[in-house]
């Protein structure tokens, strides 16, 4: 399968939901989130996808950020209805990545660290979220069961998941038993080589109405960029680019970490999840390891964290990322979640970063 | 060799045209010692494909004394005994490997 196939699976069940839209008529542009080209030796991904779509002959912006280009690409959707240019877009995402071998997608998802420096040392992605583990150990006495526990539950809630890639638990002794791919990082510390494509329709609030009667408003919007280098930055444990998009996305919206029923974060790595929780005021530094370990962030906890079973259960197609954690929480607030349903949601955030932290963005949502 | 700026003095590796703090043009060459503690650092066992030959190998961040950053590969220390915070002097390898990477490259060792 191709993923401009997968990408038009995805935009069947997003025109499903809106019965009343005629989307060759209506939807006025696609913004596309799509990393690499080396997976399917492809590249002009937008009119590609805009034709699988069925919605030729609509303007296509493909957008790039490593692992975050689809979180860009719903940005991209948000500033094209609010500067008037557009009244309804689709944003989505598509990855094609499992018909390469490991080494192969570790070489081409390295892409997205410095090339001079990072790559050139063999350096790769659980080589980078690696380093912030063991400097996050060092500072703060975070533990490699900690790490785990965030696959546990993640496991747990992605086999709750009927479209999650991976759906099945694991136990913390088989996550720590696992083979070493990026000591301290273990293969159940890391996220899954995924296909997968995701789709959203957006449209401003008054028109909304007549295409569902349960909208979801995207009422913060956050990015933030550092230099593409981890070595280049003033911290390994934590990124700046999480906190300054979460601060905005935090005012935009009027809301405080509290005030959110659930939170989809970028759990590329296990460690990742600790450092967003962090990141996003969930907890003070050096906290998120306790905080998974309380069960804080479990299905029944105070904040749900990766309901769908994250990137590492669910699965990391990694330019379909950012809107596959908005859709997750899309079903949450319009009570679609089935046997993961957080009863009750009304306020959710996404967290989708790319590569190590040069790029991050953040939405929160409320129910309609 | 790293540029530091001259208004503003900030150390820049890899040099770049423009100052990342106070965005001057005025740079000057300076020789750093090669010396600094380590940061943080990683066991690679599943490596890009190049690099199979090599894995697991250890790599690491360091923090040198005349300020910048630096990631490399650690040689010369088992991995049990490395530790965040020891100290490391930055070495050059001039041979050129046969096979890919082909080109001389910096490592971390303890001094």
């Amino acid at each position: 399968m191709y993923g401009r196939e997968i990408f038009a699976e995805a935009a069947k069940e997003a025109f499903e939901k809106c019965p009343n839209l005629d989307p060759a008529k209506d939807i006025e542009a696609l913004f596309v989130g799509h990393m690499g080209e080396s997976y399917e030796h492809q590249g002009h991904t937008g009119p590609t996808l805009t034709d699988w779509a069925g919605l030729l002959p609509k303007p296509a912006m493909r957008l790039e950020s490593a692992c975050a280009s689809s979180g860009v690409a719903l940005r991209a959707g948000i500033f094209a209805i609010l500067s008037g240019m557009h009244d309804i877009v689709m944003v989505g995402g598509v990855e094609k990545m499992t018909h390469r071998t490991t080494p192969e997608v570790t070489e081409f998802l390295a892409m997205a660290s410095d090339f001079p420096f990072e790559q050139w040392h063999g350096i790769t992605f659980p080589g980078l979220y690696a380093l912030m583990a063991t400097a996050h150990m060092h500072k703060y006495g975070t533990t490699e069961e900690q790490m785990a526990l965030v696959a546990v539950k993640n496991h747990h809630n992605g086999a709750l998941n009927p479209k999650a890639h991976m759906q099945k638990e694991i136990t913390l002794e088989k996550a720590m038993t696992s083979r070493v791919i990026a000591w301290p990082l273990k293969l159940y510390d890391c996220s899954l080589i995924t296909d997968g494509a995701s789709c959203l329709i957006l449209t401003r609030p008054d028109l909304a109405k007549k295409f569902t009667d349960t909208p979801v408003h995207i009422i913060g919007s956050g990015q933030a960029s550092d230099a593409i280098g981890l070595y280049e930055r003033d911290e390994l444990t934590t990124l700046k680019v999480g906190r300054l998009a979460g601060q905005e996305a935090y005012k935009m919206a009027g809301v405080k970490p509290k005030d959110l029923d659930i939170a989809e974060v970028h759990d590329c790595f296990t460690i990742a999840e600790i450092i967003a929780y962090e990141d996003l005021g969930f907890c003070k530094p050096g906290k998120g390891g306790s905080l998974m370990e309380e069960g804080a962030t479990a299905l029944d906890g105070e904040i749900p964290v990766n309901t769908s079973g994250g990137l590492k259960s669910k699965g990391h197609p990694v330019g379909a990322t950012g809107t596959a954690q908005a859709y997750e929480i899309y079903l949450q607030l319009t009570g679609q979640a089935e046997r993961r349903q957080v009863s009750g949601a009304e306020i959710g955030l996404s967290h989708n970063v790319g590569g190590s932290g040069a790029t991050a963005t953040v939405h929160v949502f409320r129910r309609g | 060799m790293a540029a530091k700026c001259g208004k503003c003095g900030n150390m820049l590796l890899p040099p770049r045209p423009i100052c990342t703090k106070c965005l001057s043009t005025d740079f000057k060459w300076v020789e750093l010692k090669g010396r600094g503690k380590l940061l943080s650092y990683t066991v690679i066992h599943v490596s890009p494909v190049q690099f199979q030959s090599l894995a697991p190998y250890t790599v690491g961040i360091m923090e040198l004394e005349d300020g910048p950053h630096l990631p490399g590969m650690i040689r010369g220390v088992k991995p049990e005994k490395i530790r965040v915070g020891m100290d490391l002097k930055v070495d050059f390898d001039t041979s050129i490997p046969a096979q890919w990477p082909m080109w001389p490259r910096y490592f971390f060792r303890p001094p």
